[in-house]
Protein backbone atom coordinates (compact mmCIF):
# COMPACT_ATOMS: atom_id res chain seq x y z
CA UNK A 1 0.00 0.00 0.00
CA UNK A 2 1.20 3.62 -0.33
CA UNK A 3 0.80 6.39 1.21
CA UNK A 4 1.01 10.22 0.26
CA UNK A 5 1.34 13.01 2.55
CA UNK A 6 1.12 16.23 1.97
CA UNK A 7 2.44 19.15 4.79
CA UNK A 8 1.78 22.43 4.38
CA UNK A 9 1.99 25.78 6.63
CA UNK A 10 -0.98 26.36 8.60
CA UNK A 11 -3.07 29.71 7.14
CA UNK A 12 -2.29 31.54 10.17
CA UNK A 13 1.71 31.42 9.56
CA UNK A 14 3.29 33.60 7.12
CA UNK A 15 5.20 31.22 4.20
CA UNK A 16 7.67 33.66 3.03
CA UNK A 17 8.95 30.94 -0.20
CA UNK A 18 5.01 31.15 -1.56
CA UNK A 19 5.05 34.85 -1.16
CA UNK A 20 8.42 35.27 -2.98
CA UNK A 21 7.21 32.76 -5.64
CA UNK A 22 3.68 34.63 -6.18
CA UNK A 23 5.80 37.87 -6.66
CA UNK A 24 7.46 35.68 -9.34
CA UNK A 25 4.36 34.62 -10.81
CA UNK A 26 2.96 38.37 -10.90
CA UNK A 27 6.06 39.37 -12.54
CA UNK A 28 6.16 37.01 -15.43
CA UNK A 29 2.61 38.21 -16.30
CA UNK A 30 0.51 35.60 -14.07
CA UNK A 31 -1.82 38.39 -12.93
CA UNK A 32 -4.68 36.03 -11.53
CA UNK A 33 -2.68 34.13 -9.03
CA UNK A 34 -4.16 35.42 -5.83
CA UNK A 35 -2.29 33.57 -3.00
CA UNK A 36 0.11 30.53 -2.94
CA UNK A 37 1.61 28.63 -0.30
CA UNK A 38 4.66 25.87 -0.94
CA UNK A 39 4.52 22.59 0.99
CA UNK A 40 6.18 19.35 0.87
CA UNK A 41 4.74 15.94 -0.63
CA UNK A 42 5.61 12.66 0.67
CA UNK A 43 5.60 9.47 -0.77
CA UNK A 44 5.89 6.12 1.39
CA UNK A 45 5.82 3.09 0.59
CA UNK A 46 3.77 0.71 3.39
CA UNK A 47 4.29 -3.26 3.92
CA UNK A 48 1.00 -3.61 4.84
CA UNK A 49 -2.25 -3.92 3.47
CA UNK A 50 -4.56 -3.73 6.38
CA UNK A 51 -6.00 0.19 5.29
CA UNK A 52 -7.12 1.00 8.76
CA UNK A 53 -4.04 0.10 10.45
CA UNK A 54 -1.99 1.78 7.61
CA UNK A 55 -4.35 4.86 8.25
CA UNK A 56 -3.29 4.84 12.23
CA UNK A 57 0.04 4.10 11.33
CA UNK A 58 0.32 6.99 8.71
CA UNK A 59 -1.00 9.29 11.21
CA UNK A 60 1.50 8.89 13.79
CA UNK A 61 4.24 9.03 11.08
CA UNK A 62 3.00 12.95 10.67
CA UNK A 63 2.54 13.35 14.10
CA UNK A 64 5.74 12.41 15.26
CA UNK A 65 7.84 13.75 12.38
CA UNK A 66 7.00 14.63 9.17
CA UNK A 67 5.19 17.57 10.30
CA UNK A 68 5.74 20.10 13.06
CA UNK A 69 2.02 20.56 14.32
CA UNK A 70 3.51 23.84 15.81
CA UNK A 71 3.26 25.45 12.34
CA UNK A 72 2.03 22.93 9.56
CA UNK A 73 -0.56 20.87 8.88
CA UNK A 74 -0.99 17.11 7.26
CA UNK A 75 -2.76 15.27 5.06
CA UNK A 76 -2.80 11.81 3.37
CA UNK A 77 -4.25 9.65 1.20
CA UNK A 78 -3.82 5.42 0.84
CA UNK A 79 -3.04 4.03 -2.71
CA UNK A 80 -3.56 0.49 -3.44
CA UNK B 1 32.57 22.14 36.00
CA UNK B 2 32.17 19.32 33.19
CA UNK B 3 30.40 20.70 29.80
CA UNK B 4 29.40 18.18 27.13
CA UNK B 5 29.27 19.54 23.63
CA UNK B 6 26.85 17.54 21.72
CA UNK B 7 27.93 16.27 18.32
CA UNK B 8 25.90 15.14 15.03
CA UNK B 9 26.53 14.33 11.62
CA UNK B 10 26.94 17.84 10.21
CA UNK B 11 27.48 19.70 13.47
CA UNK B 12 29.97 22.58 12.43
CA UNK B 13 30.16 24.90 15.48
CA UNK B 14 31.26 21.99 17.48
CA UNK B 15 34.64 22.76 18.10
CA UNK B 16 33.87 26.82 18.52
CA UNK B 17 31.49 26.01 21.55
CA UNK B 18 34.44 23.22 22.74
CA UNK B 19 37.25 26.33 22.80
CA UNK B 20 35.13 28.35 24.61
CA UNK B 21 34.83 26.39 27.46
CA UNK B 22 38.31 24.87 27.02
CA UNK B 23 38.90 29.14 27.46
CA UNK B 24 37.87 29.20 30.45
CA UNK B 25 40.12 26.08 31.73
CA UNK B 26 37.10 24.04 32.51
CA UNK B 27 36.69 20.25 31.59
CA UNK B 28 34.77 19.92 28.34
CA UNK B 29 34.14 16.58 25.82
CA UNK B 30 32.84 16.23 22.83
CA UNK B 31 29.94 13.42 22.87
CA UNK B 32 28.72 11.74 19.83
CA UNK B 33 25.03 11.45 19.12
CA UNK B 34 24.72 8.39 20.06
CA UNK B 35 25.89 8.42 23.01
CA UNK B 36 23.21 6.99 26.05
CA UNK B 37 24.82 8.21 29.24
CA UNK B 38 25.13 11.82 29.75
CA UNK B 39 25.29 12.04 33.86
CA UNK B 40 29.10 12.81 34.19
CA UNK B 41 28.25 16.38 32.50
CA UNK B 42 26.76 19.32 34.26
CA UNK B 43 26.34 21.76 30.94
CA UNK B 44 25.15 20.26 27.85
CA UNK B 45 25.63 22.64 24.61
CA UNK B 46 23.96 21.20 21.34
CA UNK B 47 26.02 23.17 19.19
CA UNK B 48 25.27 24.85 15.63
CA UNK B 49 25.41 23.44 12.28
CA UNK B 50 23.42 21.65 9.47
CA UNK B 51 22.70 18.82 11.46
CA UNK B 52 21.19 15.56 8.83
CA UNK B 53 21.32 17.98 6.37
CA UNK B 54 18.64 20.21 7.66
CA UNK B 55 16.16 17.23 5.63
CA UNK B 56 13.08 17.69 6.54
CA UNK B 57 13.16 20.39 8.94
CA UNK B 58 15.93 21.35 10.84
CA UNK B 59 16.51 19.49 14.17
CA UNK B 60 13.45 17.20 12.53
CA UNK B 61 15.88 13.92 12.79
CA UNK B 62 18.44 15.26 15.46
CA UNK B 63 15.76 15.08 17.39
CA UNK B 64 15.45 11.40 17.65
CA UNK B 65 19.39 10.50 18.04
CA UNK B 66 19.81 8.32 21.33
CA UNK B 67 21.75 11.46 23.21
CA UNK B 68 18.20 13.46 22.89
CA UNK B 69 16.76 11.38 25.19
CA UNK B 70 19.69 11.74 27.61
CA UNK B 71 19.33 15.27 26.92
CA UNK B 72 15.36 15.65 28.14
CA UNK B 73 16.96 13.63 31.36
CA UNK B 74 19.59 15.99 32.04
CA UNK B 75 16.93 19.15 31.70
CA UNK B 76 13.93 17.47 34.41
CA UNK B 77 16.83 16.89 36.52
CA UNK B 78 18.07 20.78 35.85
CA UNK B 79 20.93 20.57 34.60
CA UNK B 80 22.08 23.44 32.74
CA UNK B 81 21.68 23.07 28.46
CA UNK B 82 22.17 25.87 26.02
CA UNK B 83 21.23 25.17 22.08
CA UNK B 84 22.85 27.29 19.70
CA UNK B 85 21.33 28.41 15.98
CA UNK B 86 21.10 24.22 15.22
CA UNK B 87 21.20 23.63 18.48
CA UNK B 88 17.86 25.53 19.25
CA UNK B 89 16.60 24.33 16.59
CA UNK B 90 16.63 20.72 17.86
CA UNK B 91 15.83 21.95 21.10
CA UNK B 92 12.06 22.82 19.95
CA UNK B 93 11.85 20.29 17.84
CA UNK B 94 12.43 17.65 21.02
CA UNK B 95 9.74 19.91 23.03
CA UNK B 96 12.42 21.27 25.62
CA UNK B 97 11.70 24.54 24.50
CA UNK B 98 8.62 26.02 22.74
CA UNK B 99 7.66 27.48 19.47
CA UNK B 100 9.82 26.84 16.51
CA UNK B 101 12.05 28.33 13.94
CA UNK B 102 10.77 28.99 10.03
CA UNK B 103 12.59 30.31 7.21
CA UNK B 104 13.69 33.32 7.45
CA UNK B 105 11.35 36.49 5.85
CA UNK B 106 14.22 37.97 3.00
CA UNK B 107 14.44 33.78 2.61
CA UNK B 108 18.22 34.66 2.37
CA UNK B 109 20.67 32.89 4.81
CA UNK B 110 21.81 35.35 7.00
CA UNK B 111 25.37 35.81 8.36
CA UNK B 112 26.51 38.73 10.02
CA UNK B 113 26.71 40.69 13.32
CA UNK B 114 23.91 41.85 15.64
CA UNK B 115 22.77 44.05 18.45
CA UNK B 116 21.09 42.05 21.01
CA UNK B 117 19.48 43.46 24.06
CA UNK B 118 19.72 41.30 27.34
CA UNK B 119 15.86 40.48 28.16
CA UNK B 120 16.54 38.90 31.18
CA UNK B 121 19.70 38.40 33.37
CA UNK B 122 18.20 36.39 36.36
CA UNK B 123 18.81 33.51 33.90
CA UNK B 124 21.78 31.37 34.87
CA UNK B 125 23.26 31.89 31.40
CA UNK B 126 23.00 35.36 31.52
CA UNK B 127 23.35 36.76 35.03
CA UNK B 128 26.84 38.45 34.74
CA UNK B 129 24.96 41.07 31.89
CA UNK B 130 22.55 44.11 32.98
CA UNK B 131 19.45 44.00 32.16
CA UNK B 132 18.65 45.72 29.19
CA UNK B 133 22.47 45.65 27.74
CA UNK B 134 23.04 45.71 24.65
CA UNK B 135 25.90 43.02 23.24
CA UNK B 136 27.16 42.42 19.92
CA UNK B 137 27.03 38.78 18.72
CA UNK B 138 27.12 37.66 15.23
CA UNK B 139 23.94 35.04 13.94
CA UNK B 140 24.43 33.02 10.64
CA UNK B 141 21.12 31.40 10.08
CA UNK B 142 18.53 30.79 7.02
CA UNK B 143 15.92 29.62 9.51
CA UNK B 144 15.98 32.27 12.63
CA UNK B 145 12.07 33.37 11.93
CA UNK B 146 11.07 32.34 15.77
CA UNK B 147 7.07 31.60 15.87
CA UNK B 148 4.74 30.51 18.46
CA UNK B 149 1.06 30.62 19.08
CA UNK B 150 -0.25 33.83 21.11
CA UNK B 151 -0.80 32.07 23.76
CA UNK B 152 2.80 30.50 24.10
CA UNK B 153 4.28 34.26 23.10
CA UNK B 154 2.21 35.40 26.45
CA UNK B 155 3.57 33.30 28.60
CA UNK B 156 7.01 33.55 27.47
CA UNK B 157 6.26 36.94 28.64
CA UNK B 158 4.52 36.03 32.04
CA UNK B 159 7.06 33.72 32.78
CA UNK B 160 9.83 35.93 31.30
CA UNK B 161 11.33 33.15 29.20
CA UNK B 162 12.31 35.57 26.45
CA UNK B 163 16.23 36.19 27.22
CA UNK B 164 17.50 37.92 24.29
CA UNK B 165 15.95 40.35 21.65
CA UNK B 166 17.23 41.75 18.36
CA UNK B 167 17.69 45.58 18.30
CA UNK B 168 17.36 45.02 14.40
CA UNK B 169 15.02 42.51 13.69
CA UNK B 170 16.85 40.66 10.75
CA UNK B 171 14.69 37.53 10.19
CA UNK B 172 10.97 37.94 11.06
CA UNK B 173 11.18 36.76 14.59
CA UNK B 174 7.88 37.17 16.24
CA UNK B 175 8.11 39.83 19.30
CA UNK B 176 12.58 40.42 17.73
CA UNK B 177 12.82 37.30 19.77
CA UNK B 178 16.55 36.23 19.42
CA UNK B 179 16.92 33.65 22.02
CA UNK B 180 14.54 32.16 25.17
CA UNK B 181 14.00 30.19 27.99
CA UNK B 182 12.10 26.77 29.41
CA UNK B 183 9.76 28.00 32.46
CA UNK B 184 12.80 26.69 34.74
CA UNK B 185 15.17 28.56 32.95
CA UNK B 186 17.23 25.92 32.80
CA UNK B 187 17.35 25.26 29.41
CA UNK B 188 17.93 28.53 27.04
CA UNK B 189 17.90 28.40 23.21
CA UNK B 190 19.52 31.29 20.65
CA UNK B 191 19.93 31.46 17.23
CA UNK B 192 23.08 33.73 17.38
CA UNK B 193 26.70 32.40 18.17
CA UNK B 194 27.62 33.57 21.41
CA UNK B 195 30.65 31.11 21.18
CA UNK B 196 31.68 32.98 17.71
CA UNK B 197 31.94 36.19 20.20
CA UNK B 198 34.65 34.99 23.18
CA UNK B 199 38.07 36.81 22.00
CA UNK B 200 38.59 39.81 20.87
CA UNK B 201 40.24 38.28 17.65
CA UNK B 202 37.01 37.28 16.72
CA UNK B 203 35.37 41.28 16.49
CA UNK B 204 33.42 40.61 20.05
CA UNK B 205 33.83 39.28 23.30
CA UNK B 206 30.19 39.98 24.34
CA UNK B 207 29.73 36.41 24.44
CA UNK B 208 32.08 35.53 27.05
CA UNK B 209 29.96 36.05 29.66
CA UNK B 210 27.32 33.49 28.99
CA UNK B 211 29.72 30.80 29.74
CA UNK B 212 31.40 32.64 32.70
CA UNK B 213 27.56 33.47 34.11
CA UNK B 214 26.97 29.40 33.88
CA UNK B 215 30.50 28.64 35.42
CA UNK B 216 29.49 31.09 38.14
CA UNK B 217 25.98 29.52 38.35
CA UNK B 218 27.02 26.43 38.75
CA UNK B 219 30.18 27.27 41.29
CA UNK B 220 27.91 29.23 43.73
CA UNK B 221 25.59 26.69 43.87
CA UNK B 222 28.05 23.59 44.13
CA UNK B 223 29.99 25.37 47.05
CA UNK B 224 26.74 26.12 48.75
CA UNK B 225 25.84 22.66 48.63
CA UNK B 226 28.86 21.96 50.30
CA UNK B 227 28.81 24.18 52.99
CA UNK B 228 25.42 23.12 53.87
Amino acid sequence: MKAIVYVTIKQSVLDPQGVAVQGALHSVGFQEVESLRIGKYIEIELNTDDRAEAEKRVAAMCEKLLANTVVEEYRFELEG
Amino acid sequence: MRFAVLVFPGSNCDIDCYKAVEEMGEQVDYVWHTATDLSAYDCILVPGGFSYGDYLRCGAISRFAPVMAEVAKAAEQGKYILGICNGFQILTEAGLLPGTLLRNVSLKFLCHDTVLRVENNENPFTKEYALGEEIVIPIAHGEGNYYCDEATLASLKANNQIVFSYGSNPNGSLSDIAGISNEQGNVVGMMPHPERAVNSLMGSTDGKKMFTSILNTWRDRHDAAVIR
